[in-house]
């Protein structure tokens, strides 16, 4: 749907099983243990997993701030697939989508994150060409050596 | 953490979300200070047409306008590129890290 639009994908080879993930994706108890963006401790989680069920997660980075993300699950296919939506209380950001895939994987679980900021319905409507195409050009515009990373 | 100024990178989105704006740009980063027909030419698109595409990369801030004389050029303006690239390049962080510790954590008791 918003496949096109500015998102961040990441893909990972898990030498778990796909229940292990999603046991470690969806119970707050496991998901404080490894959800921030640094080693900060993470305070609190809920995880309502069921369409219209609601996600929040409090964390506190090592510099001190707090986040808290929060969000409502819209698809929930256990050990496969959760997606929910996302946003950060106090900031006037628009909600964007979080998608987790889990497909099965030698043994193991290949897991692919996905993350995108949601269009207006203008752009919606408007866009037709791939975003990807424009954020490869990107750097052509921002000159190469930034963002060659 | 992943802050921005949400209704510039909302218009930052929308503006660039349009293969006419985005054929603007790209021609405007090699051919910089081209005028309002100039741009509009190859597209075969009227003057207002592209003035309007013109108006909403304005907005967004992705574009500069100058009068000289009796034409109207137009430059880049990199900014609010950079801030749509921060979007991405600070969720790339967020989830890079975030996904690092959860593969530790189930790995970690999963196999012995």
């Amino acid at each position: 749907m918003t496949k096109s639009l500015p998102s961040v994908t990441i893909v990972r080879k898990i030498k778990a099983p796909p229940a292990k993930v999603w046991a470690a994706i969806t119970q707050p108890k496991l998901m404080m243990q490894w959800w921030g963006p640094d080693a900060g401790p993470t305070l609190s989680a809920v995880a309502d997993v069921r369409p219209g069920g609601r996600f929040s997660v409090v964390f506190r980075l090592l510099n001190g701030e707090e986040h808290n993300p929060t969000g409502i699950y819209q698809e929930v296919v256990p050990e496969k697939k959760v997606v929910f939506t996302w946003e950060w209380p106090g900031m006037p950001e628009r909600e964007s989508l979080v998608t987790f895939l889990l497909e099965p994987f030698d043994g193991g679980t290949e897991l692919t994150l996905l993350h995108e900021h949601l269009p207006d319905e203008d752009a919606r409507k408007s866009h037709k060409e791939g975003w990807r195409g424009l954020l490869d050009k990107l750097p052509i515009f921002l000159g190469d050596a930034e963002w060659s990373t | 953490m992943v802050k921005y100024q949400a209704s510039g990178m909302d218009r930052t989105f929308s503006a660039l979300a349009d293969p006419t704006r985005r054929h603007v740009l790209v021609r405007l980063k090699d051919e910089p200070g081209l005028s309002v027909s100039e741009l509009a030419r190859p597209l075969s698109l009227k003057l207002p047409g592209m003035m309007k595409h013109l108006d909403v990369l304005s907005d967004a801030g992705l574009i500069t306008r100058t009068k000289a004389g009796r034409t109207v050029s137009v430059h880049l303006s990199v900014g609010p590129m950079r801030e749509a690239m921060e979007w991405l390049k600070r969720y790339e962080h967020f989830w890079a890290v975030s996904i690092d510790r959860l593969v530790a954590l189930v790995e970690e008791d999963g196999e012995r």
